[in-house]
């Protein structure tokens, strides 16, 4: 047993380092494609947090996604680049605030209630971009020039440069794998997978659970929205879809796929997600047909549902772990 | 703002209202009784749409399609619960929440292989196709309030299939022990069936009587659906009376946030779920 998690651990560190090469042997296209996988992956973990180990199904994330977004783009004067170093602890800290007040009504609810909930708050935020022109409507603004860190004459980092953006993110996404971890081993992390599993009990044992819930639903909105900046710079632009309830499917689709309560599980899902998108709707493969790609994510989300409830990680797992997620399932 | 101005604004509301009761009545009923909950509810209401869109194109009458129209749809439910929502009832809502998700993007692209993406109208019956005269300058169309009759009409009968049938007995029975049903010898399946039809049935006929005034366009069922979530978190999931109550209020709500904070108007209607949430997190009607 140890030695299979010893070999879990192995693989995927090894995995990460091979991530860390590509950049050098690939076409631009692919390290573009990678650096948008590992956001999404980073965006998948952060809903993880929620779904897989506090037991709450939001269907609003992208609402976090979005609003981050917006921020770095509202923020910016137009033909200027964004301060690295305030843009982003300010949108990442708008998005932990949206997230507290939110939070606070959202979690007066549970179960279903939740799911909906969650939605509704998402789409809110979406009418007040798509309607109003505080975000420029429905087509969104532009954010023309990336940041740049330098050192005197010296340029650090140029987020302008592919190389450069996808290292940034692939640490960006190591971090946030670490920062989890260590906090899913905390009490604090404990106390969470005490609450998914019976959250009367943890409140008959003196924890008060609200806190704990919001505490996470903070912390997960607050990742979520570094994700959605990080997007935002790499596409250059921001417009109402990205906090679409699409969105907000999609990474509840990659979570579930990966394998959800295992971290490493939504990672994987991210990239199995995003590559499958990008096969159903490469027209070198599937021509005319490549158009309506969405019945095929379709299908396969419902396949998914249906047979692989444990995820891609449940697979990779060993067989006592697939049955304690199946057991979860009940 | 003048009274007949009010007056008709009042209309426009209670006849949105009730159209996103016929919606929101399935599935507040589909999860009460299945604990299933179902984001495809609103492709429902997009199929519905589309069909009165191209049967009526075909039969030359809007009311043949309808009926055509519901016939073809409770054949869909039946189908839909026997392969995909059946596998369902005993799974975790996030498996729910999955499948219908996918559900909506095979009927989306469907949507738009069969019909493409193009916005439809289809005619108001003639029939129906005048105005009452309020005042001299205003009027009100005679199909809008036709809606608003049928819709009644449908929430009284099902109110009665409810509560005061011999089926509706055994609906109720299975929502609360579903075991115990079944071993009084309820075929607790066919009933199962039946409601998800019901549902099904529902939410199209709201999108067939609805297509004359809304048009028929891509993506009408997710925009409907969500407002019907907000409906159901606000009067309570599982209770029809609360859905009723709900739905009116937020017909109001939306169609006089149109009137008065026009950019701010999509947004009137979750600033209400906030404030019902603080309020009563349960809804208005709790389950009973």
């Amino acid at each position: 047993m140890q030695q299979s998690t010893r070999a879990l651990t192995l693989t995927l560190a090894a995995a990460a380092l091979l991530l860390l090469a590509f950049p050098f042997a690939e076409s631009k296209f692919y390290t573009q494609l990678l650096s948008k996988i590992m956001i999404m992956a980073i965006f998948a973990m952060s809903l993880d947090l929620l779904v897989g180990y506090t037991g709450l199904i939001s269907l609003g994330h992208a609402a976090f996604f979005g609003l981050a977004g917006y921020a770095v783009a509202l923020m910016t004067p137009q033909y200027e680049a964004p301060d690295l170093w305030t843009s982003l602890p300010a949108a990442v800290g708008l998005c932990a605030a949206f997230a507290l007040v939110t939070g606070f009504l959202v979690l007066r609810t549970s179960g279903v209630y939740f799911i909906m909930v969650t939605l509704a708050f998402a789409q809110m935020l979406f009418f007040l971009f798509h309607d109003t022109k505080l975000g420029g409507g429905s087509d969104g603004i532009y954010i023309y020039i990336k940041p740049e860190i330098r050192l005197g004459e010296t340029s650090l980092l140029n987020l302008d440069d592919a190389r450069h953006f996808y290292y940034f993110v692939w640490i960006m996404m190591i971090a946030v794998y670490g920062f989890l971890r260590t906090v899913l081993r905390s009490t604090f992390g404990h106390a969470l997978l005490g609450i998914k599993t019976n959250e009367h009990r943890m409140r008959a044992l003196g924890f008060a659970t609200f806190r704990y819930k919001l505490a996470a639903y903070v912390l997960s909105g607050a990742l979520a929205g570094l994700a959605g900046y990080l997007a935002a710079l790499q596409f250059g632009f921001v417009n109402p879809e990205i906090l679409s309830w699409h969105q907000s499917g999609a990474v509840l689709m990659m979570v579930i796929l990966g394998g959800m309560g295992t971290l490493f599980g939504p990672v994987i899902g991210a990239f199995a997600f995003v590559l499958l998108q990008e096969m159903f709707s490469n027209q070198a493969v599937l021509g005319a047909f490549a158009k309506h790609w969405q019945l095929l994510m379709g299908a396969a989300v419902i396949l998914v549902a249906l047979y692989l409830p444990g995820g891609l990680a449940g697979l990779l797992a060993r067989p006592g772990r697939k049955k304690a997620i199946e057991a979860d399932d009940g | 703002m003048d009274i007949s101005f009010i007056l008709i604004q009042l209309l426009n509301g209670l006849q949105y209202g009730l159209l996103l009761f016929l919606v929101a009545s399935g599935l507040t009923l589909v999860f009460g009784i299945m604990g299933i909950i179902n984001l495809a509810h609103g492709s429902f209401y997009m199929v519905g749409a589309y069909l009165a869109f191209s049967l009526s194109a075909m039969t030359g009458s809007l009311l043949l399609a309808v009926l055509l129209g519901v016939v073809l749809s409770v054949v869909l439910g039946i189908v839909l619960e026997r392969l995909l929502f059946r596998h369902l009832y005993q799974r975790d809502h996030l498996y729910q929440v999955l499948l219908t998700y996918g559900l909506i993007l095979v009927f989306e692209e469907l949507r738009s292989i069969i019909w493409g993406d193009d916005v439809h109208g289809v005619a108001i019956p003639a029939l129906l196709n005048f105005s009452l005269p309020l005042t001299d300058t205003l009027s009100y169309p005679v199909y809008r309030l036709a809606i608003s009759g049928v819709c009644l009409a449908l929430a009284l009968g099902m109110y009665v299939l409810i509560q005061k049938t011999r089926l509706g007995m055994m609906i109720r029975a299975g929502a609360s022990n579903r075991e115990m049903v079944q071993s009084l010898g309820i075929n607790i399946k066919l009933i199962y069936t039946l409601v998800f039809a019901l549902g099904v049935a529902l939410a199209a006929f709201a999108g067939m009587i609805a297509a004359p005034v809304s048009s028929v366009f891509p993506n009408m069922g997710a925009q409907v659906l969500i407002i019907c979530f907000v409906v159901v978190v606000i009067g309570g999931i599982g209770s029809v009376r609360g859905a009723l109550l709900a739905a009116i209020l937020i017909g109001m709500a939306d169609t006089f946030g149109k009137v008065l904070v026009p950019e701010f108007a999509g947004m009137t209607i979750y600033v209400l779920m906030a404030l019902v949430l603080l309020w009563r997190p349960e809804g208005l009607f709790k389950r009973a």
